[in-house]
């Protein structure tokens, strides 16, 4: 036996000793470790998955809506205020460096009929660019062509809700849909995004913006210029995000014709600022269910202070003898200390395959969760450190005691 | 080895202070036996936790090899426990969780001292090597002394004390432990310190001190 390991083998003959109690002192631990990491894997799991869901949009992506923010942050007739034009996304395009793609579109709701059924939807005129900007996919067919864009072709690409409430069974592939007074043909049909902050292009129905023009709705300024409601962009680099929007922003003014302190008449959100808002509601969300599992925690390690007590009270004849044996005060106070770091380490390493089994099944009923290597490393070591915090007025007790009146406790 | 000068200890019970020993000075030489008597009150087990450095005078001086043990802090008479006394005690204080042989071990682990080999030695002196795996709650009271011996004599200690050995146990047994401490006594050359009632095991030893009333009233050379 190594010197070394003699404060760790004391420990251990006094934790077996007392097997029950050990336990249900190393159990509160347990629980509060599992507890601190199954809510902690739930909070980053949920912000993981909203944040890849944002990042699928690209996370390179500047959203420009015509009208502005009121002050108190309410959209105030923002989208509906008619002064974004496609003429403002030419000039970005042209103007405006480190943008890849520009993608004005416009949006109506309509009346969707084919064959016997219908149903309503968005309809979203946009340009071929729109693809690559929204990072879109086709499961069937092929999307917009610039061909298609400057022939005003009547074609449109249709999202999976609209493909199954008008065409279930059927290959959508070449059939007609009305809207309106028009017809369009389908060319293809879009992979499943899901909901997103951004609205879904599931049940939308995608045609050229001059399709949309020209049949729906086709609105101008007063200098003549074709209304859009939204022009999205993406930047060549995430980094170049804050330059990108200042330009933007000035040029958009400079066309606009706004004296030097009106405000903007457009909002520009840049996809980058949108994850840093969601990374910190869900950092603080995940923070905040930390807090209420590491309550348990604390919890727990007050059990195992009052265990320690009552291992002191009860072994202070114990601590007698080997006070005469000639144990030093910081063999006494090491031998208990130890003995409490035990406790809750072997809860804590307990714990963290405890809340890691819960995670994957809670994980495994729908709710993403991730366990991630700090919240172990810091469920383990808060373990350790209630440990040492809890049994250090213990060890302190055991230490200081008058080895004569330990020899004669009863 | 051992000089106590105008040793006195005063304990405070309360508001009362209690003198347990008043002005006690005594000499023992290197290799002595030593026992002391007197009636329970006198003192005697005072002067053999002063001897054993487990407390420390209210005045007077109490050298140990020359070393003036009443000025010394706790860690260095825990030090001085840990390399040069080994207790017997008369309710024997053993770990009830350990096995004897792991109970002698542990009279040498605070002398830094890990060795199996020679705890088992330390058994086979008091004849117990081959219950060195029992727990003291299967052993008899002589066998438990027998074991406690075992464990202060295993670092080889030059003082051993002994705080009425014999008090728990039968006559048979007790005469048994007197022997055995007088003849490791005898191998090893310790020096002996024993407090008895028992006139019969004080006059194994070669000086007996009579206490009273935490003074020295009489000794015999036997």
């Amino acid at each position: 036996m190594k010197r070394w390991l003699e404060p760790l083998s004391t420990a251990w003959e006094g934790v077996r000793t007392h097997k029950l109690r050990s336990s249900l002192t190393i159990l509160g631990i347990v629980i509060g470790v599992a507890a601190v990491i199954t809510l902690m894997s739930i909070g980053r799991g949920t912000s993981a998955e909203i944040l890849s869901r944002i990042e699928s949009l690209g996370s390179n992506l500047v959203l420009i809506t015509p009208g502005a923010f009121s002050e108190r942050g309410v959209m105030s007739a923002a989208g509906s205020a008619a002064n974004l034009t496609l003429e403002d996304a030419a000039a970005i395009s042209e103007q405006v460096p480190h943008v890849t793609a520009v993608a004005p579109s416009s949006s109506a709701r309509s009346q969707l009929i084919a064959g016997g059924k219908n149903t309503n939807a968005s309809v979203i005129g946009v340009t071929p660019e729109y693809q690559q900007v929204y990072n879109l996919k086709t499961t069937e067919g092929a999307f917009i062509s610039p061909s298609n864009y400057q022939d005003a072709a009547n074609v449109a690409v249709i999202g999976t809700t609209v493909k199954d409430d008008l065409f279930s069974g059927v290959d959508p592939i070449g059939q007609q849909i009305r809207m309106g007074n028009s017809v369009v043909s389908v060319m293809g049909v879009l992979e499943s995004k899901g909901a997103s902050m951004m609205g879904s292009t599931d049940d939308a129905v995608l045609v050229p913006l001059t399709t949309l023009q020209q049949t729906i709705s086709q609105r101008l300024t007063s200098t003549g210029e074709h209304v859009v409601n939204s022009v999205a962009i993406t930047v060549s680099d995430q980094k170049q995000s804050d330059d990108v929007v200042n330009e933007i922003t000035s040029l958009l003014r400079s066309r606009h014709q706004l004296a030097a302190g009106a405000a903007d008449d457009f909002t520009i959100r840049s996809m980058e600022e949108l994850i840093g808002t969601v990374t910190e509601m869900s950092n603080t969300m995940t923070n905040l269910l930390g807090a209420i599992a590491g309550i348990s925690l604390l919890v727990g390690g007050i059990g195992v202070m009052n265990i320690m007590l009552v291992s002191v009270v009860e072994r202070t004849r114990e601590i007698g003898i080997r006070k005469a044996l000639g144990a030093r005060e910081r063999n006494i106070w090491s031998q208990f200390l130890t003995e409490s770091a035990f406790l809750s380490l072997s809860g804590g390493l307990i714990g963290v395959a405890a809340g890691w089994i819960v995670s994957h099944i809670v994980s495994s009923r729908g709710t993403p969760t991730l366990v991630s290597p700090d919240i172990i490393v810091l469920a383990v070591s808060v373990s350790i450190g209630i440990g040492l915090a809890f049994g250090f007025l213990p060890a302190r007790r055991a230490a200081n005691l008058n080895p004569i009146e330990a020899l004669r406790y009863e | 080895m051992i000089r106590l000068q105008d040793i006195t200890k005063v304990y405070i019970m309360g508001k009362r202070e209690l003198e347990v020993l008043r002005g006690v000075n005594l000499n023992i030489r290197q290799g002595e036996t030593v026992a002391i008597m007197g009636p329970s009150g006198s003192g005697k087990t005072t002067i053999l936790n002063l001897i054993g450095c487990l407390d420390v005078p209210t005045s007077g001086s109490y050298y140990l090899d020359g070393r003036e043990v009443n000025r010394l802090s706790r860690g260095e008479l825990a030090q001085i426990r840990a390399q040069k006394i080994g207790f017997i005690f008369q309710t024997f204080n053993l770990l009830p969780q350990l096995s004897a042989l792991a109970n002698v071990e542990l009279g040498m682990r605070y002398a830094g001292i890990a060795d199996s080999r020679r705890a088992m030695e330390a058994l086979d002196w008091v004849g117990l090597s081959d219950r060195a795996r029992h727990r003291p709650s299967e052993l008899s009271g002589g066998e438990q002394q027998r074991v406690a011996i075992a464990r202060a004599l295993v670092k080889r200690p030059p003082l051993i004390l002994a705080d009425e050995p014999t008090g728990n146990l039968d006559s048979r047994s007790g005469e048994e432990i007197i022997s055995s401490l007088i003849t490791l006594h005898n191998e090893q050359n310790n020096t002996l310190v024993m407090v008895t009632h028992d006139a019969d095991s004080a006059h194994h030893c070669q000086r007996i001190i009579h206490l009273k009333d935490g003074q020295i009233v009489a000794e015999e050379t036997l």
